[in-house]
């Protein structure tokens, strides 16, 4: 068995460098298909490699706190609110923490507009303290990040980003210049590295300002939705301090017994996997339209192995007549799809890849692609299987061939 | 006991509605080392006889017992084993495998056999050089005259040292001078006890033979046995 094997292969091997150009027609298909796959998924797991490693950023011994609203309290004009007051509650009565990051989202302020001169512009400003520069992952280019004083007394600075610089004709380093944001001249200490695009997002648009700066900013005639990021010291405390955050802002809240929670108290674990989900359905979704592309690539490969068995119809009486059985001959076309399609595969595999890259790389700052083994598997296994489906058929035809009707066969 | 026993035997095609019977109730014997010519008309049931001579045919009645097995019975599989090891073809358009060389037309029937690459070259080159093609050997078909290809064809027959070579218009596609050459190595081969039966219409080659069987619808007409001059 293992002899005729052997022997299929070299036949198949010899029979498809005989034709070398209709071979790769023939592959095409298959190789498009898998190029598809391995580029698609190494694109979407470059980037779920890059969240993962952002989120990661936050520490693993980190919660968030922010608010949340069910859709039928948000149909009823009804919004939950994560306030300045929980921040102060959670501060100084929950014990065990390190360090606690408020954060003024932009779309809950009232702000978002800087003015330099004559000229204005539109952006995202956040509210913070000097631990958003972890969070956020922010690198300084010229001058320094938000400091805890600049907090606690209120000081009016600001930290911009180099989209905000450009738009606002700024001085290549614009350190000490000051703008104005809603009523107030706000002094400029710092600008950050520029971090580029993101599916066409620019990432550079935003401005910083002091967590408390940014409150008495916007004037407190409204009270802001804010995220709360917060470290500890022991991570065996996780839980405790779970739970005591619930507590507090649950009697903040004044959430009856048995009423949903109007905010979440998160894990970055919990922010990650959350994300990873939408990954993995866009993965599945992305991989089960493609494969129809592989679907279509194995009939190519039947319907040539099917014409090569007509062409060759001589031959193979030829082969039956010095005593080939019907399994040699079933082998040697089988063999023959198989290896057209490993072939393909292969090929695709690799090309794939560099179009991975390739579109990784023409994307300003998006993550370098990355094939897991379980896509290499899945491409491999899946051409065989094509392989062996849309083979089969030529090569039982070819094996049931007539010996006398095909040595007649012109 | 005869090489080859045919006893009875009978072949029926059916085309559309009507039952062609092609041989009819023949019986036959041929010994080890004859050297047979089987002739007759077209339409004669020559070619079914070859079919069935060559086991590449199973018939409707009657048996036919080769080497003291009767393989009137057996499955395609059991049959291309007989085909493999038993019977050497020989055809009139020589029927080589076009992409291969000399030597791998050759050791193909071998593969079939199971014969490791070292061993299969080596009696294929044997039998390349029986048949003074030694100096052929990674020659493709077409790069051969039409006599070297039907000596290839001779090799790759008596590869697997079969107890019969069976000729079908051996000559037919080839000129007088070459044919000359071709029945004197059938000539030799049967010197060399190998037995031979050649399918043919043209006289010339029958009379090298040293038994006629002459067919007739389906009939054995004439059988005769002659001394060679």
């Amino acid at each position: 068995m293992f002899f005729d094997m052997m022997e299929s292969l070299k036949s198949a091997l010899h029979s498809i460098r005989a034709h070398g150009f209709r071979s790769f027609l023939t592959t095409l298909g298959i190789i498009i298909g898998v190029a598809a796959v391995i580029a698609t998924v190494s694109i979407i797991q470059g980037l779920q490699y890059t969240v993962n490693q952002q989120f990661e950023g936050l520490g693993t011994n980190s919660l968030s706190v922010q608010s949340y609203t069910s859709l039928q309290d948000r149909l009823q004009g009804h919004l939950s609110r994560v306030t300045p007051n929980d921040l102060e509650l959670i501060s100084t009565r929950v014990e065990g923490i390190a360090s606690i990051t408020p954060i003024i989202s932009p779309n809950s302020g009232t702000l978002n507009q800087v003015r330099y001169g004559s000229q204005v512009t539109g952006t995202q400003i956040t509210g913070s303290t000097y631990t958003y520069q972890d969070v956020g992952r922010i690198y300084m280019k010229y001058g320094r990040f938000l400091s805890d004083t600049d907090n606690t007394t209120r000081r009016r600075v600001v930290v911009i980003g180099e989209n905000v610089r450009q738009n606002l004709s700024l001085p290549e380093n614009p350190v000490g210049q000051f703008v104005r944001i809603g009523d107030e001249w706000v002094k400029i200490i710092g600008l950050s590295e520029e971090r580029g695009q993101i599916f066409g997002q620019n990432q550079d648009n935003y401005a910083i300002l002091p967590y408390s700066t940014m409150r008495t900013l916007s004037g407190n005639q409204r009270i802001p939705d804010i995220f709360i990021q917060m470290t500890f010291t022991d991570i065996n405390m996780m839980e405790a301090i779970r739970d005591r955050v619930t507590l507090l802002l649950r009697n903040a809240h004044g959430i009856k017994e048995g009423k949903d929670d109007d905010f979440r108290v998160q894990t970055s674990d919990q922010l990650t996997s959350t994300f990873n989900n939408i990954l993995t359905t866009v993965t599945i979704v992305m991989g089960g339209i493609v494969s129809i592309s592989l679907l279509v690539g194995g009939i190519g490969i039947m319907n040539i192995m099917l014409v090569s068995v007509t062409e060759r119809t001589r031959e193979i009486g030829i082969c039956k007549a010095i005593g080939a059985k019907r399994h040699q001959i079933l082998m040697q076309f089988l063999f023959e799809s198989l290896l057209l399609c490993l072939l393909g595969g292969f090929v695709g595999l690799v090309l794939g890849y560099g179009l991975g890259l390739a579109a990784s790389a023409a994307i300003p700052n998006f993550p370098t692609a990355v094939v897991p083994v379980w896509a290499i598997l899945l491409a491999v296994g899946f051409s065989v299987f094509v392989g062996l489906v849309f083979g089969i058929m030529p090569a039982a035809k070819a094996a049931n061939l007539d010996p006398i009707e095909a040595l007649r066969y012109e | 006991m005869s090489l080859l026993q045919i006893n009875d035997l009978s072949k029926e095609y059916v085309m559309g509605q009507q039952i062609l019977r092609a041989l009819d109730h023949v019986t036959l014997s041929i010994e080890r080392n004859d050297y047979v010519a089987i002739t007759g008309t077209s339409g004669s049931g020559k070619s079914t006889m070859l079919n069935i001579l060559g086991c590449l045919d199973r018939p409707t009645e009657g048996n036919y017992v080769l080497n003291g097995k009767d393989v009137s019975l057996l499955n395609p599989d059991e049959l291309a084993e007989i085909r493999n090891r038993e019977i050497g073809f020989i055809f009139q358009s020589f029927n080589l495998l076009t992409r291969a060389t000399a030597l791998q037309n050759v050791m193909q029937p071998l593969i079939y056999q199971g014969v490791h690459g070292k061993e299969r070259k080596r009696r294929a080159i044997e039998a390349l050089d029986h048949v003074n093609l030694g100096n052929r050997m990674d020659h493709l078909p077409n790069q051969l005259s039409g006599g070297q290809r039907q000596r290839v064809a001779i090799a790759r027959a008596l590869v697997t040292k079969p107890s019969i070579l069976l000729a079908d218009e051996p000559t037919g596609n080839l000129d007088s001078r070459t044919t000359i050459e071709i029945m004197k190595l059938f000539d030799e081969l049967h010197k060399q006890n190998q037995t031979i039966i050649i399918v043919t219409h043209e006289p010339e080659i029958a009379n090298h033979c040293l038994r006629i069987v002459r067919l007739e619808d389906g009939h054995v007409a004439e059988d005769r046995s002659r001394e060679k001059a």
